[in-house]
């Protein structure tokens, strides 16, 4: 089972507040992504497609169900396991959340350093390389503010895909992407899946890239509605 | 610099970069810990200045057991003490020698400047008690009105001093009588007086009338060679029945009045305290700093946390920059410390320096004291939460 799924979620139940303002916001989710799987999260705002990530990102401990993810339970672990665990993640968030005190090569390069025994000027090369599938090579040195929105996105996207994750957890990745550029993305995440057997968890409203995808997961009011 | 620290750390030198990504508030935070340096320097110069110039009398004698007053917590102040006492103390057979020291402060009214001297009043006739710098210089205050001037004196004019000598005195009045300078040493103006002045104890008498031969200030006693000033300071206390004396080896005596001033007059208090507020504005200044720089970063530190970057990853990042500030901040911290302390020293005649050992107390201080605030600002990282990027 661990070899095929990446994600394993059993019986998923989630609750924010406390008192009589806890709300039950996931429920009974059931759900499993195989490995090297291009999967599309949809529904409408509130839906809890942001919660579901977060959970299977780590971000968030786990009240009732089960994850598994690569392997490992969710459910219980330590902080330290979680931190472990998201080393092996690759996040790309709707904003860029890029470093403006670090130049795209050094932004990159923080997403080769998290997992330690790398010599620095290996990091310096793959940064180099991821920035240049994104179609950034003539803009590493650059400092974010000195980027188009853009350009910032695909930087951030290098620095997710560099580390060369299990999974990829994204958030509207493609929001501040023109059409070729957004199209690229897709391509680059399929190819890694094809490849490398990299995971990807998508959330999108993009009709393009919902035609790409191999699955494709709704949300409404905390459940899967439509799974296909 | 980016490239060094990152050897250094093994690790991109995030803080560094951080900080240095704005130069102005970088430049602002130097300046803060520079200023706190500087406020540090400063006391210490003076503390330090004060304990050279507590210590300064006792270096013109030379003895071995100093018996002092209960109240003669310096060297200038408090109740005499009895002479009969100095012939009890010679019955002691390690005691070889004894000297009534006589202190009192005279105004030299010059060419409308006022000089305080110190003025030690000395049998001419013992030699063993003065320093050897002094010595050459004691047969000269046999002679009634004598006296051996501090050529630093504050508000003496150094080539005037310069051409003090034997056959060419420095003739002038004080307390209405004519003093005729023979010789100089150095001595140098301190917290309590301009200056000092040695003479003879017949003519301190005259210059003091009201002071006697019997009841001098201190007593100075020299032991045989070879003798321990502690244990003789034992016996001599069994031994001389006024119990409420104050018996102790010389260099004891010099401590004391150092302790003293440093722990029970204002000065030296206020010393103290400023030191301590020098610290408290450094410490606040670099946790503002490195609080504020916390705080501004949250959404990336956030960040780095959803992609793996542990607790400990983002510690090192507060105590580099700690670290950054307190180092480059220092640098401008003594050398403008040194300057305040020249000019400070030039206008004031203290001896106002920057000691190599000052410097290394600060540096460390100032070390280890911006890595207790870096400590204290990751406090706020915890604000810093991955779950609210998406």
């Amino acid at each position: 089972m661990q070899d095929s799924s990446v994600i394993e979620v059993c019986g998923l139940n989630h609750w924010f507040g406390t008192g009589d303002a806890r709300k039950q916001a996931m429920f009974d989710i059931n759900l499993s992504l195989p490995r090297g799987s291009f999967t599309v999260l949809m529904g409408p705002s509130g839906s809890g497609k942001t919660t579901l990530l977060t959970l299977v990102g780590c971000l968030r401990s786990v009240q009732d169900g089960s994850i598994r993810l690569l392997g490992q339970e969710l459910h219980g672990a330590s902080a330290e396991t979680l931190t472990r665990l998201r080393k092996r993640l690759g996040f790309i968030f709707q904003a860029h959340n890029l470093h403006e005190s670090l130049t795209a090569l050094q932004n990159v390069i923080m997403g080769i350093e998290v997992k330690g025994g790398v010599s620095e000027e290996v990091a310096h090369q793959a940064a180099e390389h991821a920035l240049g599938l994104l179609g950034l090579g003539d803009r590493v040195d650059y400092l974010p503010a000195s980027l188009s929105g853009g350009q910032k996105q695909r930087v951030a996207i290098s620095r997710a895909l560099v580390g060369n994750p299990s999974l990829i957890l994204a958030d509207e990745p493609t929001a501040a992407l023109d059409k070729d550029s957004a199209a690229d993305v897709v391509d680059l995440l399929k190819r890694m899946g094809a490849a490398q057997g990299t995971t990807t968890l998508l959330v999108t409203h993009d009709n393009r890239i919902l035609d790409r995808a191999d699955r494709i997961l709704t949300l409404e009011d905390g459940r899967v509605i439509a799974s296909s | 610099m980016t490239r060094l620290l990152q050897a250094l750390f093994g690790r991109m030198p995030i803080g560094w970069l951080q900080l240095t990504h704005k130069p102005g508030r970088f430049a602002a935070a130097l300046a803060g810990v520079a200023f706190a340096n500087v406020l540090v320097f400063v006391q210490l110069g003076l503390m330090n200045a004060m304990a050279t110039s507590t210590l300064k009398p006792y270096g013109f004698f030379d003895a071995d057991i100093m018996i002092s007053a209960s109240d003669a917590d310096a060297f200038g102040v408090g109740g005499k003490v009895a002479r009969q006492w100095m012939l009890q103390a010679l019955a002691d057979p390690d005691v070889t020698e004894a000297m009534g020291l006589f202190v009192g402060m005279l105004r030299w009214e010059r060419e409308g400047t006022s000089i305080a001297l110190t003025t030690f009043g000395i049998d001419p006739v013992r030699p063993s008690f003065v320093s050897s710098g002094l010595t050459d210089h004691q047969d000269l205050l046999q002679v009634q009105g004598a006296v051996v001037m501090d050529r630093l004196a504050r508000g003496l004019p150094r080539d005037e001093a310069a051409a003090i000598r034997p056959q060419t005195p420095l003739r002038f009045e004080v307390q209405g009588r004519t003093l005729s300078a023979k010789a100089t040493f150095a001595g140098g103006g301190g917290f309590g007086g301009d200056g000092f002045m040695l003479t003879s104890d017949q003519t301190f008498f005259a210059l003091f009338p009201t002071r006697s031969s019997a009841a001098p200030d201190h007593i100075l006693l020299r032991l045989r060679p070879g003798a321990d000033p502690e244990a003789t300071a034992t016996r001599l206390r069994a031994l001389i029945s006024d119990k409420s004396l104050r018996i102790r080896p010389y260099a004891s005596a010099a401590q004391e009045e150092l302790r003293y001033q440093q722990t029970q007059r204002p000065t030296g208090v206020i010393f103290g305290f400023g030191v301590v507020i020098g610290v408290l504005v450094g410490l606040v200044i670099v946790y503002q700093i490195l609080s504020a720089d916390v705080a501004d970063h949250l959404r990336e530190y956030a960040t780095f946390k959803a992609m793996g970057y542990g607790p400990r990853f983002f510690l090192g990042i507060v105590l580099e920059q700690a670290l950054v500030l307190g180092i480059f901040g220092f640098v401008p911290g003594v050398l403008v410390g040194t300057g305040i302390l020249t000019v400070m020293g030039a206008v004031t005649t203290l001896p106002l320096t920057m000691t190599l050992g000052m410097a290394i107390t600060v540096f460390i201080g100032t070390v280890v004291f911006a890595i207790l605030s870096g400590a204290l600002a990751t406090r706020r990282l915890a604000a810093a939460d991955p779950a609210d990027l998406f």
